[in-house]
């Protein structure tokens, strides 16, 4: 017989087992228990300000290894102040495993303090979710949970512990199977589709790649660029799959979408053969959709059949683990290849000539200016000094998509934003999880003074973890996204999206004890910088752009992707 | 706008009906009747579900938004197969002594009986598919309907398949 243990202890047992090395959480009444369980136990936990914050965190941690963040909230506020990270993974399918408490269990719906619905709060906003009523299924819940999050299309899943079952005295019997008949996973892919779609790539004329995060989570970007080259196709990484494909890669023409490049969305436009790669399809990639990719069959591989056919009919679905499915393809692809390979390599070699054309005539070119700091120049130097090599990760606005455009990631899990959800207050606590999860890496976070000040509190977690996170504040005085909306589509009328009260950011990271440098000119920018990479430890970087700069080019909402407006001349 | 029968069965969990109509809020999907009961399953439960839809993609949707639901173990789309559906109506109606002999007359090919009577109304039950319902209503509205309650339907296909078997319907659209 085991030996007696708390429900608390069975819980860090259980996360031991699944290899949990660190979580990210925030304690209160009803996790009192487990808190005082983690006291005397190896766990690591890191504690956030705030639980939002140990959401991101658990994200950013997930976000960069791909293995399963765990975050912890206690009942009623803390619980609901994860549901903005619980959304923000089930949008970018981020595996998490979030632990909750609740009152005990002879007080639920009695309106006991601190109560909430928590199940019911967060059903639509997870994979799956779990109220553990009895210790005896404690165990077999939590190893459900993070077998669900991890596995087919990644996602959150919260299990609520109520503090009884906290403090309940049980013996821990292993887990050894997990039996859930209602979940199915399809890696496989239908060989006869795979077939066909080699077929199809070698008969197109315009074959053209559009990589997304699926690419990522599948770990499939060794597999991407084999596709990439036995095809030699124009390729795209979407917001979520930046990094899928090396940025210098040759074949990579940039992202897609409401700022992506013109190449990447006049290829999409023209192509007749998209093939789509663990993408959803996304309003903010494809613009108008009936305009979209007009003249072209769809290939479409994800893992979720539910995805295919959501947004845009495919013509050769493909339900399965994208690594897997490229896996079996490429081999064929380069099986036919001697026979088929050379039938359409004219029309391809046009469409070659057609994309580099568009490159060189718009190209995604930086603002340079001898007086001012622009944003896009703060973008350059990040992406020299960290030559590709660096964890970046970025908040929600206007230096989100210039982070996008102009730095360039070697590898996928470098590039970290929210992107289906897009919540401001992201960029810092997902850079803490991700430092926690790679000590290795050098870390950006790249934050817009918005967003930046919905995150300060967690300079006092970074600084009391001596996390040697560089953070580079875009600081326009603006809610800068915002202000550019309202300057092209509401008239100049700026309702509300100045921020130019802005504290001084050097001044407040001192007072969190992390030295704090201003740029205001270019000139400045690259010792600054440089002089942040030398000193140990964080370093907060305030960058005083101008304030009228937008993002360009950009497909109007409403327009179709090949209708950018501030296409450089 | 087309109505589309589907038989979803279910683990019998906390939580799982609020899972499936929030399911359908949360995507926009409407549903015109949801019934909800036991099967012959220790711990199944079988929902019937009609679907109001204008557009076989959103019924597709539906029912792969269905089964990526943990506590869904099979989805049937059953409107095209042979099936067997039934309802059950209860209807208030206004009635004297005088014509009580004329209702009685008039719902008898429904099959329908009258299973409650009061000084100014009788209670009529009918069973059977929704359109048959429909029909003995409509005959019944002249008299003055005082109450009305219908269960939604309940349905399986016939004889063909049992919960157990948990084959998953259409699998042609999944390619797998
Ligand atoms: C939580 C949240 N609230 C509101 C928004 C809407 N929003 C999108 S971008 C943006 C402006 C962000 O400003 P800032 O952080 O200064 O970044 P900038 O665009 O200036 O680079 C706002 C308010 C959002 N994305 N998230
Ligand atoms: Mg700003």
């Amino acid at each position: 017989m085991p030996a007696l243990m708390s429900g608390a202890r069975m819980l860090l047992e259980c996360l031991v087992r699944e290899g949990v090395e660190c979580l990210f959480g925030y304690p209160g009444g009803v996790t009192l228990p487990f808190y005082d369980a983690m006291y005397d136990h190896p766990i690591r936990h890191v504690l956030v300000r705030h639980e939002q914050n140990a959401a991101f965190a658990a994200e950013g941690y997930a976000r960069a290894t791909g293995r399963v963040g765990v975050c912890c909230a206690t009942s009623g506020p803390g619980a609901t102040n994860l549901v903005t990270g619980l959304v923000d993974a089930m949008m970018d399918s981020i595996p998490i495993v979030a632990i909750t408490g609740q009152v005990s269990t002879k007080l639920i719906g009695s309106d006991a303090f601190q109560e909430a619905d928590t199940f019911g709060i967060t059903r639509s906003c997870t994979k799956h979710n779990y109220l553990v009523k009895t210790l005896a299924e404690l165990p077999q819940v939590i190893h459900e949970a993070f077998y669900v999050a991890s596995t087919g299309r990644p996602g959150p899943v919260l299990v609520d512990i109520p503090k009884d079952v906290f403090q309940g005295q049980g013996h821990y019997h292993p887990v050894s199977s997990i039996h859930l008949p209602g979940y199915k996973v399809y890696t496989e892919g239908h060989m006869g589709q795979i077939r066909r779609a080699a077929q199809m790539i070698w008969e197109s004329e315009r074959p053209f790649v559009y990589a997304g995060g699926g690419i990522v989570a599948a770990g499939a970007a060794a597999e991407l660029r084999e596709l990439v080259e036995i095809i030699d196709a124009p390729a795209v990484c979407t917001l979520m799959g930046l990094g899928a494909l090396p940025g210098d890669h040759p074949n990579f023409i940039s992202m897609p979408g409401m700022h992506g490049s013109y190449a990447a969305n006049m290829g999409m436009y023209s192509t007749d053969l998209l093939i789509a790669l663990g993408v959803r399809f996304d309003d903010r990639v494809t613009g108008r959709l009936s305009s979209f990719a007009p003249h072209a069959k769809v290939i479409h591989v994800d893992i979720d059949p539910a995805e295919i056919g959501k947004n845009r009919k495919a013509d050769l679905p493909i339900v399965g683990d994208v690594k897997r499915v490229l896996e079996r393809l490429n081999p064929l692809l380069r099986e036919l290849k001697p026979e088929l390979g050379e039938r359409k390599a004219a029309a391809r070699r046009a469409c070659w000539r057609q994309i580099r054309a568009w490159q060189q005539e718009h190209p995604l070119a930086p603002v340079f200016s001898d007086t001012e700091i622009k944003p896009q120049h703060v973008m350059v130097e990040i992406n020299r000094l960290s030559a590709g090599k660096a964890i970046v990760t970025a908040d929600v606005g206007q230096h989100q998509m210039w982070a996008a455009q102009f730095i360039r990631f070697s590898e996928p899990r470098q590039w970290i934003c929210s992107g289906g959800l897009g919540s401001m207050g992201f960029g810092l606590p997902a850079a803490i999880g991700a430092q926690f999860a790679r000590p290795d890496k050098l870390v950006f976070a790249v934050l817009g003074d918005g967003g930046f000040q919905m995150s300060v509190p967690e300079l006092s977690t970074i600084a009391s973890y001596g996390l040697p996170i560089k953070i580079v504040v875009v600081n326009n005085g603006y809610l800068g996204m915002v202000r550019q909306w309202q300057e092209l589509f509401y008239n100049e009328r700026y309702s509300e999206s100045i921020t130019s009260d802005v504290p001084d950011f050097v001044k407040l990271a001192e007072a969190y004890g992390i030295p704090g440098r201003r740029v205001d000119t270019e000139a400045d920018a690259e010792a600054v910088l440089r002089e942040a990479l030398r000193t140990p430890g964080p370093v907060l970087v305030d960058c005083r752009v101008p304030q009228g700069e937008n993002v360009y080019p950009m497909v109007p909402p409403g327009s179709g992707i090949h209708e950018m407006v501030g296409v450089k001349p | 706008m087309t109505n589309r029968i589907l038989t979803v069965i279910v683990n019998n969990r906390m939580g799982v009906l609020n899972r499936i109509t929030g399911l359908f809020l949360k995507r926009g999907f409407n549903i015109q009747s949801i019934t909800v009961g036991p099967t012959e399953t220790e711990g199944l439960s079988r929902m019937t579900i009609v679907l109001n839809v204008d557009d076989e993609r959103v019924v597709e949707q539906v029912v792969k938004q269905l089964h990526k639901q943990i506590d869904v173990l099979k989805v049937s789309d059953i409107t095209d197969v042979p099936n067997v559906v039934r309802e059950l109506v209860l209807i208030k109606v206004n009635s004297s002594v005088q014509n009580r002999a004329e209702i009685t007359t008039l719902i008898e090919p429904f099959r329908a009986s009258i299973i409650d009577v009061g000084r100014e109304s009788v209670t009529v039950q009918a069973t059977g598919r929704p359109e048959k319902l429909d029909a003995l209503i409509a005959l019944l509205r002249p008299y003055g309907i005082k109450e009305l309650a219908r269960t939604g339907i309940t349905a399986f296909p016939r004889d063909t398949e049992t919960v157990n078997e948990m084959a998953r319907v259409r699998p042609s659209t999944l390619y797998v």
